[in-house]
């Protein structure tokens, strides 16, 4: 046996959680420079996952980074600074409001996807991608500088901890004075959560599912103890600690992009399919005038979501061909869906393939194995019917 | 889990167990942990040939595919086929019930060179060490 992705040996960057995962003994890998956990011993893969669609799950995810952009001494700097850098419109954003988004290049293409949190009226904190995290940092200062604003790099100074699942709420809850029900999905608060004051505690998440994820000191310490305190007040509710492997699958079966994956300096916006996060009214940003000629000259490929139909797991990189057995797109990520019990896969593929139903071929390992065009998101959770429904989610 | 002192293993993480000319091959307790929970095994058909040092087959778990290497050059006379529908068994017994394939061995001095149990043991102990050394 020998695994067709063995990580490579370098030095690895660790978050202050690293000793207690290897205590609990995790399986770690490199994931963008970072030693993470894949998965833990208490459950593994499967069993993480299907704790956060049931109940709870609790992952470290302080590899990803920090942006705060504040105004300078002109009120509006920070806004006019985020407006520029990112796709969305920040405008939007009440004070305690977050919104998905992305930094482009001027071709349209992305630099990374991120979370826009508006801290305040004039100050902003984008969360980041882990491999992106230095390229991000000189990506918004070069682009920013003609603009009255701060910027600064907050990735060391955060653990972060996503607790994610339907019962996330009854453990957080647990540990802070936030009333964490008054907090809608993509809003967030502060609040004091294990004794540590004026912590940011954001209704966001990378699973699908409901959940929390909070942002407290990264000194070692802290940073063990509040891990301590959340999976304490986890136990009843049937928590267990989730690794990467599990994040990956909740977040394919979600469709959540994954950057060098579904999106990429390669692949523009309405490729990816992320029009309703991109808006074109708001006027100039970076990337804007490119995406501008790129609609009008029409897509080239997609993104689709597959299902197999023959045995065979589609894997990240295989090719997608036709009924002849041309080459006519690629998977971006692809693997067995724990949910659904089926082999699910996100691939670029032509427009004109793109249809819900149309058989496209995935080639494993030179064989040519039958799926088909399916709806995504491949999972999505059940509304609560009681639940007020939120203001503008994008 | 015990590794049987009967059967030989590879560095690749198989192992072999033979009676007469007869070869049964399957991938060690080690192997499995490290795929973690294995939801396909792809094998050969009774009748192919497999080379010594060449893959066979494929295993697959939910994150990772891996290349399945013959320890030993033959023909196939058998494939597990309660893997295809219940292949997590190579995760809960891999040295018994979920073996991979059985094979009539075209030279059995191939198999001088791999390890028994006790060298295997030592093996995985170093290969875990390397792990903890490169993080």
């Amino acid at each position: 046996m020998e695994s067709l992705n063995s990580p490579t040996i370098a030095e690895l960057r660790k978050t202050s959680l690293n000793a207690l995962h290897r205590r609990l003994g995790a399986k770690m890998v490199n994931f963008g420079g970072w030693d993470m956990p894949v998965e833990y011993p208490s459950g593994g893969l499967v069993a993480e996952h299907k704790a956060v669609r049931g109940a709870v799950g609790v992952f470290d995810v302080s590899h990803m980074g920090d942006i705060r952009i504040r105004s300078g001494r002109t009120a509006g700097g920070a806004l006019a600074a985020v407006q520029h850098i990112s796709m969305n419109d920040a405008s939007r954003l009440a004070v305690g409001q977050a919104h998905y988004s992305a930094l482009l290049y001027p071709e349209g293409t992305f630099v990374d996807d991120v979370i826009v949190h508006r801290l305040g009226q004039d100050d902003f904190l984008l969360v980041i991608n882990a491999g992106t995290r230095e390229k991000d940092i000189d990506w918004v200062r070069g682009n920013t500088k003609t603009f009255d604003c701060v910027v600064e790099d907050l990735s060391d100074a955060y653990t972060q901890l996503a607790i994610q699942g339907p019962r996330a709420i009854d453990v957080l809850q647990r540990l802070t004075d936030a009333d964490l029900g008054g907090i809608k999905n993509y809003w967030f608060t502060h609040g004091t959560v294990s004794g540590l004051k004026n912590t940011l505690i954001a209704r966001t998440g990378y699973t699908g599912e409901d959940g929390f994820e909070i942002y407290v000191p990264s000194d070692k310490i802290t940073s063990e103890e509040v891990w301590t305190k959340v999976m304490d007040a986890g136990r009843e509710f049937g928590v267990v600690p989730c690794g990467l492997g599990a994040r990956n699958t909740l977040r394919l079966e979600a469709k959540m992009a994954l950057y060098g994956h579904e999106i990429s300096e390669k692949i523009n916006v309405w490729e990816a399919g992320l029009d309703r996060y991109c808006k074109m009214e708001k006027g100039e940003f970076v990337g804007r005038g490119m995406l501008e000629r790129a609609k009008a000259a029409g897509l080239a490929r997609t993104l689709v979501g597959l299902e197999m139909i023959d045995r065979g797991i589609a894997r990240d990189e295989y090719c997608c061909c036709n009924e002849a057995g041309q080459v006519i797109g690629v998977v971006t990520s692809g693997s067995p869906s724990p949910t659904l019990g089926k082999n699910i896969a996100l691939a670029y593929v032509p427009p004109a393939m793109a249809a819900l139903g149309t058989v496209i071929y995935v080639e494993i390992r030179s064989q040519k194995c039958k799926a088909q065009v399916v709806s995504t998101p491949f999972y999505k959770r059940a509304k609560k019917v009681a639940a007020p429904q939120s203001a503008a989610v994008v | 889990m015990a590794y049987p002192a009967k059967y030989r293993y590879t560095k690749q993480h198989e192992w072999v167990d033979v009676n007469a000319d007869v070869a049964t091959i399957g991938i060690t307790d080690y192997a499995q942990h490290e795929l973690g929970d294995v939801v396909f095994a792809e094998l050969p058909k009774p009748g192919a040939t497999i080379t010594a040092g060449k893959s066979f087959g494929t295993v697959e778990s939910v994150k990772a595919v891996s290349e399945i290497y013959a320890p030993a050059s033959g023909e196939v006379i058998e494939a597990n086929a309660e893997l295809h529908d219940t292949p997590e068994k190579i995760n809960s017994d891999p040295h018994g019930a979920a073996w991979l394939i059985k094979v009539r061995l075209a030279n059995p001095a191939e198999l001088k060179d791999l390890m028994d149990a006790a060298a295997y043991e030592a093996f995985i102990v170093e290969a875990d060490k390397t792990k903890e050394a490169s993080a």
